[in-house]
């Protein structure tokens, strides 16, 4: 059966946003700004730029954490079993990615191997989380910053161009004009917002049919899950599934129509937030066909995942080896309020396969906290800097995870493995069929792998990945179905804590690459490090000066926000750094370095002027 | 100032039909009163050590649904503005300044949520464990300690919101460096608002959707003067949600009565979980017999053993999670002679249960083709 309507993506199209502004460089003319706390994110950040007004770009940013928690240090000495219902109190968005992470690890630890059924439980709760996750988020959170009611302020020649501007894809999602969809998306007002907000419900009403409870799950176990499984409950989920693979049909038009209207209208954009392509992914959905949880074989049932775990270096897939991700984890202490740990215990010498394991690796880090006054020329934040060892180059590597679905897309694409029906990767793109629903005939989109590295294309990845979530859905739900009706319903195994083992997982939170590294002694925890995507992307100048990616992005962006400098609502900096969807139960700030010729002043918005300095 | 509210004439509402009755007392008029607080805030901290948890659970109520609230779907209630960190349209300063509004006073009334574990900033020498905005002054992070001592004298009333701010949680598991604890040992247990409201804890881990959407519901209509002072419990929890056990509303409580216990290696059947770790026993939670929204999901009833997260002795006195929880090891003994019985005996009146009477047979001769012509 041929797809009736078929879309390709169009940020990638020559004839528009030709690249850089050339206007001569004038001197600069730089004011301090700050945003504290950025909302419409989880946790709380703060941003303090420094921006150059008569060229109109970002100047510098730096990045710090202002909450510490410190769950490597309780869990010291705790029941590995536990591992999971802990960790998942990490994060209040997807704490069920940390409690599947974390029973991966167990998984491996206590070399137990679920049945295929709850394999495919767990990845149909964990593909309901990201339709979740990114659907509130995209259009409830980083949508309201496109929307008429944002951009009416911040850009209104953009407003009155949208106005003006018919939408490629109306009959599809049934806005006329980019204005339309912009109205639309006003928060508690436009129609759109408030649909996202109910798909938001019904994709977490999904997710409690298969792990219980949203966001810290209750039926996953070491070795499965306690999911009752039955007709029923496969239905349940499959008739919600198909209400939101319709809606996505709908819904990735309309981004494309949105997100291609910014490049267009402002010629340049995709330099806003654009930074070298440093992507890691780690991998999501095990195939209970080939994954045994057995780190010697952990090459070949990564790369059987359904979402490619993978590095990918200016555009180059370097690795898709799971254990070489692992080698390569390299924790840097940064610009933190921790006491280093290169002197003290090394945990794991060697990994199961005799590869030496470095002691700045998760296994071998001892976290001791010490708190102190924030100095930016000092230590200035509570998280450190995750790197990632290049083996070809020796160079240390702060990769970012493109919001998670720019690096999951674009590993998967690159890998060209994933080939399950509904889903395809060619190489250069991703192909995802949406079968016939309800109201509209099927469909397939193609995601393909985009020029850039940016704000625009991590958010645009973000719809992609919906629609990628939902097609996995339909191809494990008749995975699962076909259990049931062979009558293979079990759901876990029986297992016992070794007295002495070492453990590692590796998942793909929302926001990007996530994994959890225990040793355990005498039964019990011995050292525990979870870390996950926010780490990467929200850490700061490591101790080569390497900025974290957050810094990254924000530096050397373009602005083309109209507000003069008393109105500035600093926009095009909230989309950079809303599009790697911040995820901070961990607490980030952002802070400008010391500079020459500062004229420090407050946006207008806040309560406090400064004197200006110069 | 902003925040996210709505003018419900502005949407169309109301207004209209009461206009065309002027002049005489339309009878339906009688049953609509003016709330006494014609408006409210709500301010939202979620700046504690937690994990926003329970704000994302606040998105995911249908009972009512915060657009319910925001957009007056509810007749009598006092106009709400949320100024909410995950969802405000405004930024920095902008988003904090009703919070500095409120600490002086100048914002009346006010409701507070406060989410996450409260750190104990004294047991260290500098320094922060957590903040929310900086200090313009000393461009230190404003704690968030100070943010509750600067705005709990001016509220109206303040609910802590998930286990966390209530009781500690799961940050202030043993060992942790933090110190942190719940918002009723920070503020004291017999603590009341400057309007006489004690603190309302709405535990949960995360809080269950309904469960809290419900409290502040409550919480709107006492503040429109259409409900008594809510009634809590000693732990400070409302009455009509904590007051029963897991197990008293659970599914599963029929395997328990007839001793029929799942082991590891069937998790996955229906049968009672309480072998594997489930505190549903003792355990004052209402969301087996819920639901965890739109009544999908839970905890004993779906699969999940009960960790007790709605206590006041989470995570501690429920740690290891997945060991039987020694009670129960008495009374599944105690169960076991009667419940094997019953059992039994069930099994044989349902055999003969599933047996039609004997007298519904085909007895009469198949009728021949003339006949069915």
């Amino acid at each position: 059966m041929r797809p009736l309507v078929r879309f390709a993506i169009h940020g990638f199209k020559k004839d528009v946003a030709i690249a850089i502004i050339k206007s001569t460089p004038r001197k600069p003319q730089l004011v301090e700004m700050s945003w504290d706390p950025i909302t419409r994110i989880v946790g709380s950040l703060g941003i303090y730029t420094k921006i150059d007004f008569a060229n109109r770009r970002v100047a510098e940013c730096y990045s710090t954490s202002s909450i510490f928690r410190g769950y490597s240090v309780f869990m010291k000495g705790k029941d590995p079993r536990d591992a999971h219902f802990i960790t998942s109190r990490i994060c209040g968005i997807c704490g069920d990615n940390h409690a599947t992470c974390a029973c991966y690890a167990q998984n491996m630890a206590f070399g137990i191997r679920p049945p295929p059924l709850a394999e495919w439980i767990i990845n149909l709760g964990e593909a309901a989380e990201y339709m979740f996750d990114h659907c509130l988020y995209q259009d409830n959170l980083v949508g309201v910053d496109f929307c008429e009611q944002m951009v009416r302020q911040t850009n209104p020649s953009v407003l009155a161009k949208a106005e003006k501007t018919p939408a490629p894809h109306a009959g599809l999602h049934g806005f006329r004009t980019i204005a339309d969809i912009m109205r639309a998306m006003n928060p508690f007002e436009g129609a759109f917002y408030l649909e996202a907000l109910r798909m938001s419900r019904l994709t977490r009403e999904m997710f409690c049919l298969m792990e219980g409870r949203h966001v810290h799950p209750s039926t996953l176990y070491p070795g499965g899950v306690g999911t009752v499984p039955s007709v029923q409950l496969f239905n349940d989920y499959l008739i919600r599934l198909l209400t939101y693979v319709e809606f996505m049909k709908r819904v990735v038009p309309l981004h494309d129509d949105l997100f291609d209207f910014f490049y267009e209208a402002l010629p340049g954009y995709e330099k806003v937030g654009e930074r070298r392509v440093l992507l890691g992914c780690w991998g999501s959905f095990n195939n209970p066909e080939v994954c045994d949880y057995r780190y010697e074989t952990m090459p070949d049932w990564g790369r059987a995942m359904f979402v490619t775990p993978g590095v990918v270096v200016d555009g180059q897939l370097v690795t898709d080896d799971l254990v070489d991700i692992n080698l390569g984890m390299r924790i840097l202490l940064g610009s933190s309020f921790y006491d280093d740990w290169q002197n003290r215990e090394t945990f794991v010498t060697r990994d199961p396969l005799g590869n030496p394991i470095d002691q700045r690796h998760p296994w071998n880090q001892t976290t001791s906290p010490k708190p102190q006054r924030r100095d930016f020329a000092g230590n200035y934040t509570w998280v450190m800097s995750p790197r990632w060892h290049d083996r070809r180059t020796g160079k240390i590597l702060a990769l970012d995870t493109g919001g998670g679905p720019l690096a999951r897309l674009w590993v998967t694409a690159l890998a060209g493995k994933v080939d399950v029906g509904y889903i395809q990767a060619t190489g250069a793109s991703v192909k995802i069929y949406l079968p016939k629903t309800v109201n509209l005939p099927d469909v397939e989109f193609e995601w393909k792998i985009p020029r850039w590295s940016n704000t625009l294309e991590r958010d645009r990845a973000r719809t992609y990945f919906q629609a990628y979530a939902a097609a996995a859905a339909l191809y494990f739900v008749e995975k699962a179905l076909a259990e049931v009706h062979a009558g293979r319903l079990k759901t876990s195994t029986e297992y016992k804590v070794p007295n002495e083992a070492i453990g590692c997982g590796f998942h793909e939170a929302v926001r990007g690459m996530l994994s959890h590294h225990v040793v355990i002694r005498d039964g019990k925890i011995a050292n525990y490090h979870p870390y996950p995507p926010t780490c990467w992307n929200a850490s700061p100048r490591d101790a080569d000066g390497v900025p974290g990616p957050y810094e990254d992005a924000v530096q050397n962006t373009p602005l083309f926000e109209e507000s003069d400098q008393a109105d500035f609502k600093g926009i095009d900096i909230m989309r950079t750094v809303r599009s790697f969807d911040p995820c901070l139960p961990c607490g980030v700030h952002m802070y400008l370095g010391p500079g020459r010729e500062l004229q420090v002043r407050h946006a207008p918005m806040f309560g406090v002027q400064r004197t200006a300095e110069t | 100032m902003e925040g996210l509210s709505f003018d419900p004439s502005s949407a169309g509402c109301g207004k209209g039909a009461v206009a065309t009755m002027e002049g005489r007392e339309f009878y339906g008029q009688k049953t609509q009163h003016t709330p006494s607080a014609p408006a409210i805030d709500i301010l939202w901290i979620t700046a504690g050590l937690g994990c926003d948890g329970d704000s994302i659970s606040m998105t995911a109520a249908t009972q009512p649904s915060i657009e319910d609230l925001l957009r007056g779907a509810i007749p009598g209630l006092p106009r709400v503005t949320l100024h909410h960190p995950v969802l405000s349209f405004s930024v920095g300063e902008e988003f904090l300044k009703p919070f500095h509004v409120a600490s002086r006073g100048e914002l009346k009334p006010f409701l507070l949520v406060v989410e996450g574990s409260i750190p104990n900033e004294r047991n260290k020498q500098e320094g922060y464990w957590a903040g929310l905005g900086t200090d313009a002054v000393t461009g230190q992070p404003i704690k968030t300690c100070e943010w509750i001592d600067r705005l709990v004298p001016h509220a109206w009333g303040v609910v802590a919101c998930g286990t966390c701010a209530t009781y500690g949680g799961i940050h202030a598991m043993q060992g942790n460096p933090t110190g942190c604890m719940g918002l009723a040992d920070y503020l004291g247990w017999q603590w009341t608002s400057a309007a006489g409201l004690p603190l309302v804890c709405v535990p949960g881990c995360p809080v269950q959707p309904d469960n809290f959407m419900e409290v502040i519901l409550y919480l709107l209509n006492q503040a429109a003067g259409r409900a008594p002072m809510i009634p809590l419990d000693d732990q400070l929890r409302p009455r009509w949600l904590f007051s029963s056990t897991v197990h008293e509303g659970c599914d599963r409580g029929g395997y328990y009565e007839q001793a029929d216990f799942a082991g590891r290696l069937d998790a996955g059947s229906s049968k009672c979980i309480v072998k594997l770790g489930c505190w549903g026993p003792v355990v004052q939670c209402n969301v087996g017999k819920r639901g965890w929204m739109n009544g999908i999901g839970g905890c004993p009833n779906i699969g999940g053993v009960c960790i007790g997260c709605t206590m006041p002795g989470f995570p501690d006195k429920f740690m290891p999670f997945l060991d039987e929880p020694p009670g129960a090891q008495l009374s599944t003994t105690a169960v076991v002679m009667y419940g094997k019985t019953v059992r039994a005996l069930r099994n044989f009146t349902r055999a003969s249960l599933n047996r039609e009477p004997e007298w519904r047979a085909n007895n009469s001769p198949a009728p021949s083709r003339s006949e069915i012509r």
